[in-house]
């Protein structure tokens, strides 16, 4: 009786929400949060009258894809942070694709050769400076941030976190490992506190004096500002592009790839045209204060105002490359105690 | 009425062991277990398969840190529950006191707080940047951090409180029903005896509910010891932080398994030691309900201490954090105000309901097939059952997807070759993968709370029922289940509860679309913007209430009721 009643409940949860692959749909893996793809979605299927199903998680679903393997009913998986796409790459979850439309609109530093991923955003780690303490031009590099005259006025999340490890990697690439860990070492003397909440955060301590430099992506400042409540926070720092002049400023990228077991194939392949349309771009950079991947598409609004990026060419790749050794890096440092 | 029987021999004795008719429940016992460890022994395969060995690069840098904070964090977290759990419990159960009823129930509410709420609440409202050092600042003239000292809420201590401030109800919870279901002249008795009534509940009560108090110190210890969201938050770093790191950094979830299967070595011991500690000892207490309980009365400044004693907790756990979700909620309240929230809160309590009522089932299948069979290997059987309570949740979901997806592809490529059509993925992704997975995280919460209960029932019951001729199965109906009325109310409960709160494992498994009210909230608070979705975080606390309000009668009543 109760082994009956069991087995009917299972059989009726399992048959509930079956997964769809039926015509007509696209189902979306994603590493962003829903809402920030909502808008877009929207008008994909308003053009299309493809309906697009999507699953967000920050952790696990490409261990999810892996296992469900060829009975997989995601189609395209949509990523933050250039080594979490390259692992994709790498546990060779992800097809490659190629059309004239993708290769039109992403440029090819932007994209992997075989087409296994397509950037779609892009955003610069920057430094926030205070307006108050803090001169016009007096830092305008990374590797400052390892000046002694900065000790004790710097804040940074985690330096575990994706987004300061991609910034690690990519000083490793230009300068050498044993380089990179004597400018960390002088990053953490300079704390102003224990690494710790997230980039908003900073910028927050940054306003109310805790420190005075801080690192942090761009659309974080952004959406500060677009945020009334938040806003006179944000005003009290200035943003820096680091490098500017020299080699760019550290960009990191949101991507999009096709799964290899892509059940609506076709469909997915029109998300990604979508995706990298100019329409599709302008919403998606706009609702989260980011770079368009498209060069036809200017940045507008806030983005715009900052005026133009001047990116650090460093092949992405290199920065997923170098992600180990970054990682080991900070544990040797100590960065987050 | 009453017994406390201390016997060398644990177990029931030979007549009870009629071998045909329990075989049925020995067997569901085996088969039930099987499935629920599943996802554990999946953990534990992939610990044999790491990408890379990633203990000589932890033990040179950051392992020796990782683990002194932990057994840190559990030790503070354990002593902060057993002190505000056990005396807020003793408090409401034997002393009279204005807003006893009250807090009765009010003690519960911190439960329904998720520790990653609580987290963000009060370093908004505490970190430098927040009101209160705004506010001091501005009183006293500082300019800076430097000009004065102001506890660092991020901290290891500051995330004992966050974590000890939302699990002590756990205790709390078990404390009491242990309290109330004891024999109020096993106290008189003690009393008539000359023990002071201090002194008898360090003698006396606390003994006896110790079984309990174990039980609910056990979940505390394992959820704090998973926690990833307040100690990643706070920045303090324990176990579960390099788990992390050596998964999603650094790509390797062999070694991320590796980890967590040394966590689970961590708890099998802590667990082992407090059996170990009472191996010695079973008491039986039949409950005699129509003694009620006399409660002392005491004189105005003592119950001002109880009252003092009992707000504390309530206003640090829930009044404060309520109320400031409340008021992200109101002034963010066009953003947060959202016509999916309705289904999110339909999809969140089915799912909870589900997953309490199976883990109920299950947990008394095993407890009671452990008390008609009590031998070593049930023990193992239970202690195997409950180990997924100790995994962090997104690792236990990595091991769910392994034997659903494996299960689905297998029958997939059956019917394939035999019948030429595609099953697809039945189980995995579906809804009924959220419910394994809540199954296999809670059960030691149920069957932890039903085996404790049913250890304090006299045998001889089992023997009067077993003689007049009924089977287990008709014994444990008719005989235990009445009698453990409050205990499965309780456990239940706790489950629910703990299903509306779950994260990481929801995040992972669910279907295209489906949004529970804790992930609804995670889109915004893992984007840095709570207070966007403060209104639904308000709505998981709200309700976590209701039921916790509407058990926490029926286990008063199960009391005065018979």
């Amino acid at each position: 009786m109760r082994m009956k009643l069991a087995a009917t409940a299972a059989m009726a949860l399992a048959a509930m929400p079956l997964s769809a692959s039926a015509d007509g749909e696209v189902n979306i893996y994603s590493y962003r949060q829903a809402y920030l793809l909502e808008p877009l979605l929207n008008a994909f299927t308003d053009e299309t009258g493809i309906e697009a199903n999507v699953v967000f998680a920050k952790q696990g679903l490409a261990e999810r894809l892996e296992r469900e393997g060829r009975n997989s009913p995601a189609d395209v998986v949509m990523t933050v942070d250039i080594s979490r796409i390259n692992e994709l790459v790498e546990r060779d979850l992800v097809a490659g694709v190629e059309t004239d439309t993708l290769s039109h609109n992403i440029p090819e530093n932007l994209r992997h050769p075989e087409g296994k991923w397509y950037a779609l955003t892009t955003r610069g780690r920057l430094i926030f400076a205070s307006k108050e303490r803090v001169e016009d031009g007096e830092i305008t590099t990374y590797e400052e941030l390892a000046d002694p005259k900065w000790e004790d006025r710097i804040c940074t999340r985690s330096g575990k976190h994706p987004y300061n490890i991609a910034l690690i990697s990519s000083m490793i690439a230009h300068h050498g490992e044993a380089e990179t860990e004597e400018w960390l070492k002088g990053v953490k003397n300079n704390l102003a506190r224990k690494p710790q909440g997230g980039d908003r955060d900073q910028i927050k301590a940054i306003a109310e004096g805790e420190c005075d430099l801080s690192i942090g992506n761009s659309y974080y400042y952004g959406n500060m500002l677009k945020d009334e409540n938040q806003r006179p926070i944000a005003q009290q720092v200035n943003l820096i592009f680091p490098n500017a002049e020299d080699r760019g400023t550290h960009v990191n990228i949101s991507g999009i790839s096709l799964t290899k077991s892509a059940p609506n194939k076709e469909n997915a392949i029109k998300l990604m045209e979508f995706l990298s349309s100019p329409e599709a771009q302008r919403i998606y950079a706009e609702a989260n204060t980011e770079y368009p991947a498209n060069p036809e598409v200017k940045p507008t609004g806030i983005v715009a105002e900052w005026g133009d990026i001047n990116p650090d060419d460093l092949s992405l790749q290199e920065i997923a490359d170098h992600r180990n050794a970054a990682v080991k890096l900070v544990d040797r440092v100590d960065y987050d105690s | 009425m009453t017994e406390v029987v201390s016997s060398a021999d644990p177990g029931l004795s030979q007549p009870l062991l009629a071998k045909r008719t329990s075989k049925r429940w020995l067997i569901s016992a085996v088969v039930t277990t099987a499935i629920v460890a599943l996802p554990v022994l999946a953990v534990i395969f992939l610990a044999l398969f790491p990408e890379e060995n990633i203990w000589p690069h932890l033990i040179s840098t950051t392992l020796p840190r990782y683990l002194i904070t932990t057994i840190q964090l559990m030790v503070g977290v354990g002593a902060l529950t057993l002190i505000i759990g056990l005396s807020t419990a003793w408090a409401v159960t034997m002393c009279d006191f204005p807003g006893r009823k009250f807090f009765e129930w009010a003690l519960l509410l911190p439960f329904a707080v998720p520790a990653y709420v609580i987290a963000y609440v009060y370093t908004s409202l505490l970190d430098y940047a927040g009101p209160v050092q705004r506010a001091l600042r501005e009183w006293f003239g500082w300019q800076n951090a430097s000009e004065y000292w102001f506890p660092e809420i991020r901290s290891l201590e500051g995330a004992t409180l966050m974590i000890g401030l939302v699990l002590y109800p756990y205790v709390y919870l078990l404390g009491r029903a242990a309290f109330l279901e004891q024999s109020p002249s096993l106290f008189a008795v003690s009393r008539s005896l000359g023990h002071s009534a201090l002194s008898t509940f360090f003698k006396v009560v606390l003994p006896i509910a110790r079984p309990a108090i174990a039980v609910g110190l056990s979940l505390v210890l394992m959820e704090t010891l998973n926690d990833f969201g307040t100690v990643d938050f706070f920045a303090v770093q324990t176990l579960t932080r390099g788990l992390f790191d050596t998964w999603m950094n650094l790509g390797n979830l062999g070694g991320a398994a590796q980890i967590a299967t040394t966590m689970l070595i961590f708890v099998v011991i802590l667990v082992t030691l407090e059996r170990y500690s009472r191996r010695r000892q079973q008491q039986f207490a039949a409950r005699d309900n129509r003694d009620p309980i006399r409660r002392f009365s005491m004189s105005f400044p003592r119950q001002m201490i109880c009252v003092v004693v009992c707000a504390i907790p309530l206003i640090l756990g829930f009044v404060i954090p309520g109320a400031t979700l409340g008021y992200y909620a109101w002034e963010y309240f066009d953003v947060s105000w959202n016509p999916d929230f309705v289904r999110n809160t339909m999809n969140s309590l089915f799912l909870s309901g589900t997953a309490a009522l199976t883990t109920l089932i299950i947990g008394v299948t095993l407890a009671y097939s452990r008390r008609l069979h009590n031998t070593k290997g049930m023990k193992v059987l239970m202690r195997l059952s409950s180990l997924g309570y100790a995994m962090p949740g997104a690792v236990l979901a990595v091991g769910v997807i392994v034997p659903l997806a494996g299960f689905d592809n297998w029958l997939d490529s059956l019917t394939r070759d035999y019948l030429g059509i595609s099953t697809g993925l039945l189980l995995s992704g579906s809804a009924f993968a959220l419910v394994f997975a809540y199954t296999v995280r809670f059960l030691a919460v149920s069957a932890g709370s039903v085996e404790s209960a049913l250890q304090k029932i006299t045998p001889s019951m089992d023997m009067a029922s077993r003689s007049l001729g009924h089977s287990p199965g008709k014994t444990l109906l008719n005989v235990h289940l009445p009698m453990l009325r409050g205990t499965l109310l309780t456990a239940a409960l706790v489950v629910f509860v703990d299903c509306m709160k779950e994260l990481p494992a929801t995040l992972i498994l669910r279907p295209f679309n489906y949004e529970t009210l804790a992930t609804y909230v995670y889109q915004f608070a893992s984007d840095e913007q709570l207070y966007h979705s403060a209104l639904p975080a308000l709505i998981i606390v709200l309700a976590g209430i209701v039921p916790i309000i509407l058990m926490s009668r029926s286990i008063s009543n199960s009391r005065s009721m018979s």
